[in-house]
């Protein structure tokens, strides 16, 4: 019989000529080509990416390699080769603070209340509708709030000085308050990604509703509650026009420069004017000279993106991670 | 014979009375954070409206619908200038975001393997995660010259326009096209890809004929989110605008100029320095407002356009 004299190495050759008769003749060229302008796209996203990071790290490095501790000890200066970025750190370092403190507590409670306790009710559908919005509502419009409320209205509280209100404490609270919405939305996303069988077993065995909250639905969401906090916190360290709103200081300002434990996590800095690595950023790109719009400005966002990039890094494995594993 | 009725041991099955009040005490305090919320929305509205109204009842609003120059200090408040400086920029950072964040969807939802996503995906989102004065200083150092410079000429003294910072908004908002406009195809089911692959589809017509016009309104929605943040973004036009505190009215891409956003954050900056003129503070919350409105619009219809998305599916 013709089909059985087949032999088993000519039978790919035969299967791939049927293939390209079924196929038709033609190469897909438009198809070829389409997949290629798409993978343009991508590549031409990342690319961009890439000559980003070049062009700071050829840009900053040589003032770590020429002025290395110096540089991040020193403090605000009119002289290029002698600024350095140490009160940067300071303000960067207690806004992180205040939103940890107060905007992921309450982001993760106002999160709990709408997936856990909220009937399904229009209050609930507003305050849904309301936390979306907020997470939309362009930053420098949290300034704005901030430089009403904080500063003006509330800054006696937070100032020893009556003529200077716009504190550290100021701009950490109004930070606090703009990633809170991205820190509701990505909790409730966490929670209910917890399967019901979880929770209707700790009913089951009498639990109450705090109880299987807190033994079952956070411990089961906490990998994708702490990303949404790394990230929230990664969103702030890196925000300035809220700052310039609030008013960071523009110039330069007396403050024990230098960096050591005890002086970045001394809390009197919360009372006091401040800067932030962002807004150094923004001051010395308005310079004109080159020494501080390239080599200094780049330097400042180096150290900046080192600390904003490990956090974010950190947060996408950590969500990649549990994603793998739960699916599987 | 009557039936002795043994009533019931007196069991109480209420249980401990401290796990009764914490349960109580953890409810009140899950409320209170949720009304948080609520409140920030509300000292939004009423910082805005309480500080901008001076600018209200005080301006002549024949100096607000003028079209020579944005410069508070000296009573100059023409709005037109400002909104067109915020659509030119717009407009520039979405003809870079929109082609090469959609691209970038399609082919991470349609064609790459999940091997090579799970590569990509993070790299785009290390993207998101850059913090815009970033994009600000590369837009001032490197797209101003190297792009702008080379495409249309070096100009003496130029050191940012319009269109350097419309490209690097454009950058910015490239990761937030991408990952929603890949959330609707994804969201497209496999049956229809399945069912045109069977008509004897290929890949091409699948993706353009079938899966993007399924998930045409999460793109649409993809598209009216990047363009409310390209106007709400503020560092990139501040610093590589190529205006500081006043701009005159220009519809010229190449010029600088400022856009909403920038205008408030230049007015900020030296807010110490403005109390003399009086309508200069209020004018900030002015565009504030204009500003809030403008995206809160925009986002509500972002967001109907999403759902839209879910029920169909």
């Amino acid at each position: 019989m013709a089909l059985t004299t087949v032999t088993s190495s000519s039978r790919g050759a035969v299967e791939g000529s049927v293939a390209r008769a079924l196929r038709g003749s033609r190469t897909d060229v438009k198809g070829r080509l389409f997949e290629l302008a798409l993978v343009a796209c991508l590549l031409g996203s990342l690319l961009v990416l890439g000559v980003l990071l070049t062009s700071v790290v050829t840009d900053g490095l040589p003032v770590y390699s020429e002025r290395g501790w110096e540089f991040l000890d020193g403090g605000l200066s009119a002289s290029a080769d002698r600024a350095g970025i140490s009160q940067g750190i300071v303000g960067s370092f207690w806004i992180a603070v205040s939103v940890v403190v107060l905007a992921i507590p309450i982001g993760i409670g106002a999160a709990v209340y709408l997936e856990e306790y909220a009937p399904r009710n229009r209050l609930t559908t507003f305050i849904e509708l309301n936390i979306r919005n907020l997470a939309g509502v362009p930053s420098v419009v949290y300034g704005l709030l901030g430089l009403a409320i904080f500063v003006e209205a509330l800054g006696g509280f937070t100032s020893h000085d009556d003529a200077n209100r716009r504190t550290l404490a100021a701009a950490g609270v109004t930070l606090a308050v703009l990633v809170m919405p991205i820190i509701v939305i990505t909790t409730a996303e966490a929670l209910r990604a917890v399967p019901q069988a979880l929770r209707e077993g700790a009913y089951g065995v009498g639990a109450t509703r705090w109880e299987v909250i807190r033994t079952q639905v956070l411990p089961y969401a906490a990998p994708g509650i702490l990303t949404g906090a790394l990230l929230s916190i990664a969103r702030a360290v890196g925000e300035a026009a809220p700052l310039i709103v609030v008013g960071a200081v523009t110039g330069f300002f007396s403050q024990g420069a230098g960096l050591n434990v005890a002086n970045v996590t001394d809390p009197g800095h919360l009372t006091e004017r401040f800067v932030a690595l962002p807004t150094i950023v923004t001051n010395w790109a308005a310079e004109p000279e080159a020494q501080f719009k390239e080599a200094n400005a780049s330097a400042t966002i180096i150290g900046m993106l080192v600390f904003v990039l490990l956090v974010n890094s950190l947060a996408i494995v950590l969500r990649n991670r549990f994603e793998k594993k739960r699916s599987s | 014979m009557a039936a002795t009725v043994v009533p019931p041991p007196q069991v109480d099955l209420s249980g401990d009375p401290r796990r009764h009040r914490r349960e109580r005490a953890m409810g009140i305090v899950f409320t209170v954070a949720a009304l948080v919320s609520v409140l920030i929305s509300a000292l939004i509205l009423v910082s805005l409206f309480a500080k901008g109204l001076q600018f209200f009842t005080e301006v002549e609003w024949g100096r607000v619908f003028a079209n020579d120059a944005w410069n508070p200090r000296q009573e100059r408040f023409s709005l037109s200038t400002i909104v067109v400086g915020s659509l030119i920029v717009t407009g520039v950072a979405m003809v870079v975001a929109a082609p090469l964040g959609l691209g970038a969807a399609v082919y991470l939802s349609e064609y790459a393997g999940p091997r090579l996503r799970s590569l990509l995906k993070p790299i785009l989102e290390v993207l998101a995660g850059i913090p815009s004065v970033v994009l600000g200083v590369f837009a001032l150092n490197w797209i101003a010259p190297e792009v702008v410079g080379t495409l249309f000429g070096e100009r003496e003294g130029r050191t940012g326009s319009m269109l350097a910072a419309g490209i690097g908004v454009g950058i910015l908002t490239i990761p937030l096209m991408a990952s929603v406009s890949e959330d609707a195809m994804r969201a497209v089911p496999a049956s229809l890809r399945h069912a045109s692959a069977g008509l004897g589809a290929r890949k091409l017509s699948t993706t353009l004929r079938v899966v993007v016009p399924a998930a045409v309104s999460g793109i649409v929605a993809a598209f009216i989110l990047s363009a409310s943040r390209a106007i709400g973004e503020t560092m990139v036009v501040f610093i590589a605008g190529g205006a500081a505190d006043s701009a005159a009215f220009s519809s010229n891409p190449l010029e600088g100029s400022l856009t909403m956003t920038a205008a408030m954050a230049s007015l900020a900056t030296g807010t110490e320095g403005v109390r003399g003129a009086d309508l200069a503070v209020p004018s900030l919350y002015f565009v504030g407002i204009v500003l809030f409105l403008l995206t809160l619009g925009l986002n509500m219809i972002a967001n109907r356009f999403v759902r839209r998305v879910r029920q169909a599916y």
